[in-house]
């Protein structure tokens, strides 16, 4: 008994009652009567959907800046990356490419974004630098008025494609680009296959599985190593002749690259570019994932990403249909992702030990 | 020479600490000149939105001064007024007395609510910043459930000018026009000296028969210096003139300005003849002197026309700007009572504090209910005003503008002021007026201005936070080279 209750301790309450809640929505899916291949289709769906998004929390933690609020830097990052290629696709840059040209699209995409996001991740790491021991607050802020200062940009670029601007005034982005001619759900319908209604985005889960195992061979290598035991314990790092603040900033530039990469992948497969205040929020959802896969404000690892992007988004996908099924009216599902994904910030905050002190 | 050298790198001094502040100075001139805005059309909005908005600014001091920083969690006392609101025009009151159950009832709402939020700030000391937005996310999803689905959905509310047409779940907006709106704005100075005189006087009997029955000394010297302004107020507001100017419910600003002129005119005259005649002091009193001539030349430089239209197009709500107005004095006066000091050893050092016998958790969880009522308070002002409670929106945003409005003031996060807030909300408000006119005659696009003010106020926030996190590793430093 005791060691049911250590273990129960041990995997935390939070993650019990979600991973209950999440089989009770299948149990109240399936009893509805509800397509349950399609929906699980769903789920996988959203899983890779939103896994590189999440990987981005990882690097963050373990090189001790702790959960990457200010991911929405990379995304914005990649955001511009997907706008530049859509003026390439507009000006025929891909056009030699036949078939191969959507997904020869979205690889340099995903290559600028990298580029992108890393540029602006070493700068923001450099910030988080100055600011130790309040980086949670501050990369929160700076999140909020990149997107701000993004928003002006967006109004600014002088892209010409009919894709990216809006028609009539034609001055600035469309709030909503249509992927459609672009690169949508190339990743998706690679290797795709079908069982029944289930749905199988084999592309798309490879691309998350790669993702994943790139970072975890890195944080074996000798410079990941170096890395986390940079975040675990700054003092016995500097002493072990671990540059601290090169790693911070190495993580923090990881961290900032995977978020561009994971929104190419988060909008081929949603088929739509969202621009304006919509990255705003996605850090907060991306922290909540990690932290409800049962990671901490200072601890990490890939499983929790794995775990906790299926229960958080699968959870979601599933209640967005039964809500509307049991409450036709009202914004249930929406409201519960609010509910949820920021008590568990509420939960890892109050439950990390006070900082330095 | 040197002396004068010392009073220039002062002045630089100070305008590089106070750098966001004078960035911002120059920032509302630029716009001021860039825009079609005049002097006048400005002056009208600046001040409707003073009345809106310094209440819901100065309810974040307490915590800045307890060491719990920037309250983000203050959108949790707008909710309380939100939901205070509903069932007060749910249940049909209206005016002034609309008002008063309105904060009947979301006062032990925002105790509550402020309560539980100082109990989780107590369990994560250090993160309080983020751990208060993220409580306001939460809050408000909380919120949502309870106005999407709870009311109508679980309890029956019989009310279509509410409820969504299905019954379940509020409306998109409450109205406010026939029941609270300018409930406070609109009280007239006439009902204001009305309500003072009868409590004066119930007061004064009361304090009267207490100190007969206590057979204390009755200190009616004392109590009629207080009562006999009153008095005289209320019985010069039976003057027809005075009478129908009184009964207007909005103060013009040049009668403000006139009103304050001539009192403070009048009053350095008693002291001036106190001074030299009753008190026989040699010299010249210059302090006085210099006073009646400000007044004097206030008074003057309202027959430039510019000024002179800028004060007259101005209606000021009375009410409104004496609650504010008795805020501020509260703050000065709270920071000098035992709690208030109590609250500043908290916010300086925790572990001195719990060694000098501060119950340190307690000090917090108070600080963070006086926020949250206050905030409540705010909240209420700010709508009553507006006419309109956007029901999933109105309270959203309140942290965000309340906290960068602080900060241009010049406050920081371990140091705000009522100076900083007043001077912040003039300075912010003046740019979130200008910002969009201006951007629409620099760049030909008002949209540009408008993003363009929500990434300063986005800004100035991460600014502020990032320079407090970088002085506070100064003394750090310092104390590692030591050890060494």
């Amino acid at each position: 008994m005791e060691r049911m209750t250590k273990a129960v301790k041990n995997f935390g309450l939070p993650r019990i009652i979600i991973i209950a809640f999440f089989l009770s929505l299948l149990v109240a899916a399936a009893v509805t009567g509800m397509d349950m291949a399609a929906l699980l289709g769903d789920v996988v769906r959203r899983w890779a959907m939103y896994g590189i998004l999440v990987l981005a929390m990882v690097p963050s933690i373990q090189c001790g800046i702790g959960p990457n609020f200010g991911v929405t830097i990379g995304i914005v990052g990649g955001l511009l990356a997907a706008l530049i290629t859509i003026e390439m696709r507009f000006y025929g840059f891909f056009d030699s490419f036949a078939n191969g040209g959507a997904m020869m699209q979205v690889c340099i995409a995903i290559l600028l974004a990298l580029i992108l996001s890393s540029i602006l991740g070493i700068l923001y790491g450099m910030l988080l630098n100055r600011v130790k021991g309040s980086e949670m607050t501050v990369s929160t802020y700076v999140g909020f008025s990149i997107v701000a200062l993004f928003n002006i940009l967006w109004l600014m670029l002088p892209f010409k494609n009919g894709t990216s601007i809006w028609p009539l005034a034609g001055e600035g982005m469309r709030t909503t680009i249509n992927l459609e001619a672009d690169f949508a759900s190339v990743f998706n319908n690679l290797l795709a296959f079908k069982i029944g209604n289930f749905e199988m985005p084999t592309g798309l889960l490879l691309l998350f599985f790669l993702a994943c195992f790139f970072v975890w061979l890195f944080t074996k290598s000798r410079t990941g190593m170096m890395m986390s035991a940079a975040g675990a314990n700054p003092n016995f790092a500097k002493a072990a002749g671990i540059n601290v603040n090169k790693m911070r900033i190495l993580g923090t530039t990881i961290s900032t690259a995977l978020g561009g990469v994971g929104i190419i992948c988060y909008a081929q497969s949603f088929g739509f570019l969202q621009l304006y205040n919509a990255p705003q929020m996605m850090g907060f959802a991306c922290v909540a994932s990690v932290l409800i896969g049962g990671a901490s404000i200072s601890k990490a690892r890939i499983v929790h990403v794995l775990l906790g992007t299926l229960l958080f988004h699968g959870m979601l996908a599933v209640a967005l249909p039964v809500a509307n099924n049991i409450l036709p009216e009202g914004n249930l599902s929406e409201i519960l992702r609010i509910i949820i994904s920021n008590g568990i910030i509420l939960y890892a905050l109050s439950k990390a030990k006070e900082a330095g002190k | 020479m040197s002396e004068k050298k010392s009073i220039w790198s002062k002045i630089g001094n100070t305008l590089i600490k106070n750098n966001v502040t004078v960035l911002f100075v120059l920032l509302c001139v630029g716009a001021f000149f860039a825009s079609t805005y005049t002097l006048p059309s400005l002056f009208t909005e600046l001040f409707t939105r003073l009345g809106r908005n310094t209440f819901l600014v100065l309810s974040l001091l307490i915590p800045v001064v307890a060491g719990l920083g920037l309250n983000f969690g203050i959108v949790i006392g707008a909710i309380a007024a939100q939901i205070a609101i509903f069932l007060v025009v749910h249940w049909g009151f209206t005016g002034f007395s609309g008002i008063l159950m309105t904060v009947l009832i979301c006062t032990p709402l925002a105790v509550l609510f402020g309560f539980l939020v100082g109990k989780l700030f107590n369990s994560m000391k250090g993160t309080e910043m983020i751990g208060g937005l993220v409580a306001g996310y939460f809050s408000d999803g909380l919120y949502q459930l309870l106005f999407l689905v709870i009311l109508g959905g679980v309890i029956p509310i019989n009310n279509s000018t509410l409820m969504i047409s299905t019954g379940m779940g509020v409306k998109n907006v409450i109205n406010l026009k026939d029941n609270l709106r300018y409930a406070i704005d609109e009280v007239s100075m006439l009902s204001i000296i009305n309500v003072a005189f009868y409590a004066g006087i119930l007061i004064g009997v009361i304090l009267i028969v207490y100190r007969l029955i206590k057979k204390q000394d009755l200190q009616l010297k004392k109590l009629l210096t207080v009562l006999i302004p009153v008095i005289a107020l209320y019985g010069i507001s039976y003057v027809p003139a005075i009478r129908t100017f009184l009964s207007t419910p909005r103060l013009m600003l040049l009668n403000a300005v006139e009103l304050g002129v001539i009192g403070v005119a009048l009053f350095n005259i008693y002291k001036l003849i106190r001074l030299t005649a009753i008190e026989k002091k040699q010299g010249v009193p210059i302090k006085q002197l210099l006073y009646i001539a400000g007044a004097g030349a206030v008074y003057a430089s309202t027959y430039i026309s510019v000024i002179y239209q800028s004060l007259c197009a101005v209606h000021l709500p009375v009410l409104t700007f004496m609650l504010i107005g008795a805020l501020c004095l509260f703050m000065p006066w709270l920071m000098n009572t035992k709690l208030g000091q109590d609250m500043r050893t908290v916010g300086q050092n925790r572990a001195v504090a719990t060694s000098s016998g501060i119950n340190v958790n307690r000090v917090r969880i108070i600080a963070m209910i006086l926020s949250t009522v206050l905030a409540s308070y705010g909240q209420l002002i700010s709508l009553q005003n507006i006419g309109t409670v956007a029901t999933y929106g109105s309270h959203q945003q309140v942290g965000l503008y309340a906290i960068a409005a602080l900060l241009v003031g010049g406050a920081s996060v371990q140091h705000a002021t009522v100076k900083h807030a007043l001077l912040g909300m003039v300075l912010f408000h003046t740019l979130f007026i200008l910002s969009p006119n201006a951007g629409q005659q620099l760049l030909g696009n008002a949209q540009i201005g408008e993003y363009f003010r929500v990434f300063v106020a986005y800004g100035v926030i991460a600014l502020a936070l990032a320079m407090h996190a970088w002085s506070n590793r100064g003394p750090k430093k310092q104390r590692g080279t030591l050890v060494r």
